[in-house]
């Protein structure tokens, strides 16, 4: 019998936080920008500068640790991280090893038809960005552009709970949804504002111990996390499976092959040589901070999904989609305000509006039809002023021209045919033309029913009132 | 001190040295570790471990930028820019 394995997967999140300025600096955070118009001194490690921690970064990770219930370290401690790559010019990073801010706490992932799983979270800790290489302008040489050193990061690293790519990338879904409700991160995956080194390794199904592990690094999307993932799994029971073994290492995810190989030129073992920074003094978290942090916590995805259920009474998909984005929640909300039926507002939000984001590849809060009129649409589809399928041509016209939604109805006759009369000679018209079809149904065929429909919504061109049809040709075939 | 921790020393510190300098170094390592052997023996049952001689925390700094970062005067002393980027010998990834 062949071994059934199981995988083993933790995963390491660097999330940028949203601060003005550095970590340790007061030069500004910000994408792009000229090369190295954004380093100061602190940033360049230059001689006698002193690092000096940034309020709001630690204030940033403060809000995290009570997110995801985690035990807030009272005072901290920063330390040096030693290696030698152009683009950290001090030669060491500062990070946070033996003592960081935040310590456990835990993060629900959604696992689908209204499962989730809790998954526990090994700590959160801050630490600064490094510059980056541009290796192929120059030639035998590398450019240095240090506007990225310095850039606060929470490094928030996971137990080894997850069981199967899908998890891996729930998780990172379910991280990314919680540090922006935060506001703690722009959480712009493009830009690298996330990234995610994920841990796995195999073990027959049911056995204790763990299995050799590799690393893959630098992933910066869910879909690649899922898929770098499954291809490593599938590698390392390919070795095994042959006789051979994992060897311990770091890999890179190559998304064009779909596949993970070794990173060349790694040193032989890491040996970071972590002391406590001298520059650094211990952080203090006090009563004042934590006090303040609480207050500002907004309503956490998990919670807001306990309400959506409740109040709106919206499906677990429709929940976990919905609050899964704050600025698309913030839109639904918007809706709904206006009185409609929430279950409608939300098939809508995330039906067509959802469809038509991903199309044009805009952000949620870069909805092009304002929520009233959303509104105005579903209010008149429930009236039976406009059928669902003009909606959706209605919808289209919205995004694409803007405007006022009755306004549109009115120039375009998208409004919906209900004259009694008009539909009873379009009725009687369809049962004409098609005498055969008209006896069957009265052989006892009724499923013909929808056939007389679909003739009289053509003949309408989709404007007929579809409950109205369905009772008329009803009445015209049985004779009543 | 045997080469081979010395060997991983200068590895990781990015350090090349002559056999005069390496043997002097090994010289001084082993006087360093025995002195820090020394100090091991004392008894710590119960005191805290010192991570800062000062008795103080560290101060907070307001989240403000500083947008005027003075470029030019800083690449000064780089041996050698362009566009903007410090030069360095090419980086293999």
């Amino acid at each position: 019998m062949s071994t059934e394995w199981e995988s083993v997967i933790g995963l390491e999140v660097h999330v940028q936080l949203a601060t003005e300025s550095k970590i340790f600096s007061d030069a500004p955070v910000a994408a792009g920008g000229d090369p190295n118009s954004r380093a100061c001194g602190v940033d360049l490690g230059l001689p006698g500068v002193l690092p000096v921690l940034n309020e709001s970064a630690l204030g940033m990770a403060v809000t995290f640790g009570l997110a995801v219930d985690g035990k807030i370290a009272r005072e901290c401690r920063f330390d040096r991280k030693n290696y030698f790559y152009p683009d950290l010019p001090k030669g060491y990073q500062i990070s946070q090893l033996a003592e960081p801010v935040v310590s456990g706490g835990h993060l629900d992932i959604d696992l689908g038809d209204g499962r989730s799983r809790r998954i526990h979270l090994t700590r959160a800790h801050l630490e600064e960005d490094a510059g980056k290489s541009v290796h192929d302008a120059y030639a035998g040489l590398s450019g240095i552009d240090l506007n990225r050193a310095g850039t606060p990061l929470l490094e928030v690293v996971s137990e080894p709970e997850l069981r199967s790519p899908h998890e891996a990338a729930q998780y990172f879904r379910a991280l990314h949804s919680l540090v922006r409700a935060l506001g703690i991160s722009d959480g712009n995956l493009n830009e690298g504002s996330m990234r995610c080194d994920a841990n796995v390794s195999i073990r027959p199904k049911g056995r204790k111990e763990l299995g050799e592990r590799t690393e893959i690094k630098n992933i910066n999307s869910f879909r690649f996390v899922e898929r770098a993932l499954a291809f490593e799994i599938e590698r390392q029971i390919g070795a095994v499976e042959a006789g051979g073994e994992v060897v311990r290492e770091t890999r890179l995810y190559d998304a064009e092959r779909d596949e993970t190989r070794p990173m060349r030129g790694k040193e032989t073992s890491e040996d970071y040589r972590y002391f406590p920074d001298p520059d650094l003094l211990p952080v203090v978290v006090t009563d004042a901070m934590l006090e303040q942090a609480r207050a500002r916590l907004p309503e956490l995805p998990a919670a807001k999904r306990e309400r959506y259920a409740r109040d709106f009474a919206l499906d677990d998909y429709a929940c976990a989609r919905l609050t899964g984005d704050p600025d698309l929640a913030r839109y639904f909300e918007a809706v709904t305000a206006t009185g409609v039926e929430p279950r409608q507002a939300a098939n809508w939000v995330l039906g067509e509006v959802s469809a038509a984001l991903n199309r044009d590849e805009r952000d949620a809060d870069d909805i092009p039809v304002p929520a009233e009129e959303l509104g105005t649409l579903i209010a008149r589809i429930d009236e039976g002023v406009i059928s669902s399928t003009a909606a959706r041509t209605l919808l289209a016209t919205l995004w694409r021209e803007g405007g006022d939604a009755d306004a549109h109805i009115a120039d375009s006759g998208l409004a919906q045919l209900n004259d009694d009369d008009e539909l009873r000679r379009l009725a009687q018209e369809a049962l004409q033309h098609h005498p055969d079809q008209a006896d069957q149904y009265r052989a006892g065929k009724t499923k013909l029913l929808g056939f007389f429909v679909g003739q009289v919504m053509k003949a309408s061109q989709g404007k007929a009132n579809p409950r109205q049809v369905n009772e008329l040709l009803r009445e015209l075939l049985t004779g009543v | 001190m045997d080469s081979e921790t010395v060997e991983r020393l200068l590895r990781l510190s990015a350090l090349e040295l002559d056999e005069d300098a390496r043997a002097r170094l090994v010289r001084d390592l082993g006087r360093i570790v025995a002195l820090i052997d020394e100090m091991q023996s004392v008894d710590t049952e119960g005191v805290e471990p010192l991570a800062h001689p000062l008795d103080a925390v560290q101060p907070l700094r307001p989240d403000r930028a500083d947008p005027k970062v003075d470029r030019a005067m800083l690449q000064q002393g780089a041996p050698a820019t362009r566009d903007g980027l410090y030069l360095v010998p090419r980086v293999v990834e």
